[in-house]
């Protein structure tokens, strides 16, 4: 490993080998990772005051047993996340907030910090700027502006990190996992939700989380969507539609607009790069190399919604890897790369959206290759490529199901050439 | 203010019209008093609009309207420096997407002629295309008006505002004028609890002209007939989509809907006309925001996929009449200023010189300020310069919009600070991008408590489970 990063121009502290952009779990996963296979300078951009991402305001889901051994709070765990990087040697600087990418080969990130803009560059660059749910406005979702409407994230922060609450009686639109965690959240802060709201005919997250309606004595509204949410300055209530398209009011003061999580790819946007409409996340390789500019790697939530903090963990870490080889001895090209596709309905996207047919690095490449469904379906999942089937396997599955695929055989079927489709042969 | 409490002009309202008027009569020497009913300012019709400076090219001819277009427009370009406003001369292209159209493109060049706005000219297809790249090819034909720009909509009355505190004018909010009586030569305004005296009134109060009129002079010159706009905004990402204002050709009724960026970088598609008897309901609807989703999709199809950043609509004072309905009554120093529907961001500082110029005959006894001072408006365009660029700027709070905690306290503080969330984000952007609130709602909770009669949150009960 050279010392480049180290011995730049000046010796600048703004010259790294890498920058995460990214304080949360995977961006920290990775940077602690990179400093112990050796990688000497590696920096941590977190915008926040204080990093650890979004588990930082998640007060009671359960964390760390795969990364730490343990079961904990999303504080502790945030925490135990910074530490591990700044005891591998990583340097986590908060308050620093990347505008925009330079244009040219080498990276150049432009930031803003409370003493105003600086110009940062580093070898690579790993984008780990994860999610956020859709807002209110991106749904389209009618009415007035009145305040007491907002995402979980924002509740959370408000909760949590500023022990406020702003609002008694709210209702709760959506049923995945986030959405529980906005009833508890709500519950923490002393409010009581009058109503759960979910547009399907079914709940969307899977497991005992289901039952706090029930158990917090929430009235759950299934097959019913917000039409329009009412009031001057706080909300007074909102209008409700079933499916029938018959409406009728509910008084509340508050709205909380959960899930449908989109990565948060707006640097990735501004720097003209292609954004997959599956994903609405920046479109990758195996090794986790940007497809647009390769001193780029994204991971963790910014490749697709949703995952576990875990998950994202364990992406930071092949990354990391990844990254570390490309410093030392270079990756394979990326015009080598075969493109990963799907063929559209009921497939709603593959990640990565590409990779290498090439034995040399599998210890680098993902073992797995994740696909989503835009509606629940069923039938034989097929891998094909210029016309032949590489592999198969029966499907029975739904859009809220994580979707695996093991990338190793097709690694080793796949051939240089046009792209490799996922197509699903519905059963009838 | 004199010592026994007697104003020159009170100025009823504080949307753009009332914010150039109470500037140019503070500025011509008088002592201004400005009353606004609601907290903060820009809280009417001006809270939602295009951003656009306008021309004038397709105003009526002759119309006291075009002529106040074109004054607004040459005044704002001759302050605009010394008051710290953006400007973005991105020019517009009236684009025909039918044959019909088409055929009317050469009458609505021609009237831009007869309205002074002489620069216009035809465009081919080449050039139409090298000025929107991405623009939908199956156009007729267009032309250019090359000095239409974007404005920021709320950066310039804020402006114009603080110039008249900072040469003297006293502003009022959560002031309502509830009735009031005139004299012979002073008048006596009403509020809640209080009532102040004035020499002159102003109605400015947009949606609610015809009832301020209703109140003090005992008869409506006017009927206000509100008619909602909507808007939805595409994120910063699509602004290198279109780097121009695309304007349909008009219909009889409407200017049609208008896809064009924004002084904050964003491109935006809008607005809807529909008549509605609420002044107050600027709610938006989904399937009109899908609708227009789908226009600015149709007119710039790479516009298909781009995330949506917000939405809103704005409400137009429009009345039972086409043109501006601004009426003096010298007998009792009042002049009525109302209808000023959907062009008065341009205009604003035309219609103030031209009422000035009507207050003459109410005799005006006071001589313009010899060295006025001007101080400088927040500054948020994206193509100036911004607060995050700068030291000390104490941290960015609004990630989506690069807002700092120095811009959030100054908007709290100061000569005109903000009294609710939207004032907040009238004056610094903050929850205004794409993530609408989701990162930055805990700081500016915690930033804001103690500041508005509405907060954003409450301590919350301390419970722990
Ligand atoms: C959808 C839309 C798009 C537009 N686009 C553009 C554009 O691109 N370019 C352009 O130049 N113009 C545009 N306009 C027009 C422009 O926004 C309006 O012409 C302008 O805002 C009118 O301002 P105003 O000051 O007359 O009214 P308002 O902004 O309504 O101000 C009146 C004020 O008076 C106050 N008030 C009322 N009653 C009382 C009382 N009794 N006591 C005290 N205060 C009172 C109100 O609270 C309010 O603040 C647009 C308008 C709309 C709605």
């Amino acid at each position: 490993m050279t010392d480049a990063g180290r011995t730049g121009p000046g010796g600048s502290d703004s010259e790294w080998d890498v920058i995460v952009i990214g304080g949360g779990p995977s961006g920290l996963s990775a940077a602690t990772r990179l400093r112990a296979l050796g990688v000497p300078r590696v920096a941590v951009l977190e915008r926040e005051v204080e990093a650890g991402g979004v588990p930082r305001h998640c007060g009671h889901s359960p964390y760390g047993l795969r990364e730490f051994g343990r079961l904990m709070g999303g504080r502790s765990y945030a925490a135990c996340l910074v530490e591990a990087a700044q005891a591998a040697g990583a340097e986590v600087l908060t308050q620093h907030t990347v505008v925009s990418f330079g244009p040219g080969p080498d990276p150049v990130l432009i930031v803003t910090t409370p003493s105003g803009a600086t110009l940062m560059t580093a070898r690579r660059v790993v984008l780990a700027t994860g999610i956020r749910e859709t807002s209110r406005a991106a749904r389209l979702l009618g009415g007035d502006r009145p305040l007491g409407v907002m995402s979980t994230g924002a509740l959370q922060a408000v909760v949590y990190l500023q022990r406020m609450t702003p609002f008694r009686r709210p209702v709760v639109l959506g049923t995945e996992l986030v959405s529980f965690s906005a009833l508890l959240t709500c519950r923490h802060a002393g409010a009581r939700p009058r109503a759960m709201i979910e547009p399907n005919d079914g709940l969307t997250a899977r497991g005992p989380a289901r039952l706090l309606p029930l158990a917090l004595g929430i009235p759950l509204h299934l097959g019913t969507d917000i039409a329009a949410i009412h009031g001057a300055t706080r909300v007074e209530g909102v209008t409700l539609r079933d499916r029938d398209g018959a409406t009728r009011t509910l008084d509340c003061d508050g709205a909380v607009i959960t899930g449908r999580f989109t990565p948060e790819a707006a640097l990735a946007r501004m720097a003209g790069w292609t954004v997959d409409p599956g994903t609405e996340g920046p479109r990758i390789d195996g090794f986790g190399r940007s497809l647009d500019h390769p001193a780029y790697f994204a991971t963790g939530n910014l490749r697709r919604p949703v995952e576990t903090a875990g998950w994202c963990w364990g992406e930071g870490q092949a990354t990391a890897a990844a990254v570390a080889a490309d410093l030392e001895r270079g990756l394979p090209p990326p015009d080598d790369a075969v493109p990963l596709t799907v063929a559209g309905d009921p497939l709603r996207y593959v990640v990565p959206q590409a990779i290498h047919p090439t034995a040399e690095t599998p210890d680098l490449m993902p073992e797995v290759a994740q696909l989503r469904l835009s509606r629940p379906a069923r039938g034989t999942l097929i891998a094909e490529q210029d016309g032949r089937t590489l592999w198969s396997r029966r499907l029975d599955s739904r859009p809220e199901r994580r979707i695996t695929v093991p990338l190793r055989p097709m690694i080793e079927a796949v051939e240089p050439g046009g792209p490799m489709t996922f197509r699903l042969r519905e059963a009838p | 203010m004199t010592s026994n409490g007697l104003y020159d002009v009170a100025v009823i309202g504080a949307g753009v019209v009332g914010c150039a008027m109470a500037r140019r009569f503070t500025l011509d020497g008088a002592r201004v008093l400005v009353l606004e009913r609601a907290p903060d300012i820009l809280d009417g019709a001006s809270k939602g609009n295009s951003g656009i400076l306008h021309t004038g090219f397709d105003a009526p001819p002759d119309t006291l309207e075009q002529a106040c277009i074109a004054a607004g427009h040459q005044e704002y370009l001759k302050i605009r420096d010394r008051l710290g406003l953006p400007l973005r001369t991105t020019g517009a292209m009236v684009v025909a997407w039918t044959e019909a159209e088409a055929a009317r493109l050469p009458a609505l060049m021609e009237q831009a002629h007869r309205n002074g706005v002489t620069d216009v000219r035809p465009l081919d297809r080449a050039e139409i295309l090298e000025r929107a790249p991405h623009i939908n090819p199956a156009f007729h034909g267009g032309f250019l008006v090359p000095r239409e720009s974007v404005i920021d909509p709320w950066a310039a009355p804020t402006g114009y505002l603080l110039q008249a505190i900072a040469n003297g004018a006293h502003v009022d909010r959560n002031a309502p004028v509830q009735g009031g009586a005139f004299d012979g030569e002073t008048w006596r305004l009403d509020l809640p609890g209080r009532s102040v005296r004035t020499r002159s009134v102003i109605n400015c109060a947009g949606l609610y002209g015809d009832h301020v009129d209703q109140l003090l002079l005992g008869a409506p010159g006017f009927e206000i007939r509100p008619r909602k706009g909507q808007f939805v905004v595409f994120d910063k990402a699509a602004a290198r989509l279109l780097p121009t204002i695309l304007l349909p050709v008009p219909s009889p009724t409407t200017k049609g809907v208008v896809v064009c960026p924004t002084a904050y970088g964003n491109i935006l598609v809008g607005p809807t006309a529909e008549e509605q008897e609420s002044r107050a309901d600027a709610s938006v609807d989904g399937a009109t925001l899908a609708m227009l989703r789908e226009t600015a999709a149709r007119l710039v199809p790479a516009l298909a996929g781009q995330p949506i950043t917000a939405t809103y609509a704005g409400i137009r004072p429009a009345t039972e009449e086409k043109g501006y309905r601004i009426t003096p009554y010298p007998d009792r120093r009042y002049i009525s200023v109302g209808g000023i529907r959907s062009t008065g961001l341009t205009a604003a500082l035309g219609i103030a010189r031209h009422v000035a110029g009507l207050h003459r005959a109410c005799g005006t006894d006071w001589a313009p300020l010899a060295a006025p001072g001007w101080p400088a408006a927040p500054r948020l365009s994206e193509t100036d310069p911004r607060d995050w660029q700068d030291r000390d700027n104490g941290g960015i709070v609004c990630h989506c919009e690069l807002v700092t905690r120095r811009e959030i306290e100054a908007a709290l503080g100061g000569p005109l600070p903000a009294r609710s969330l939207g004032g907040l984000k009238r004056r610094t952007r903050a929850t205004m991008g794409r993530c609408q609130g989701f990162y930055c709602s805990g700081a500016l909770a915690e930033i804001t408590a103690g500041h508005f009669a509405a907060p954003l949150a409450d301590p919350a009960e301390d419970r722990h489970d």
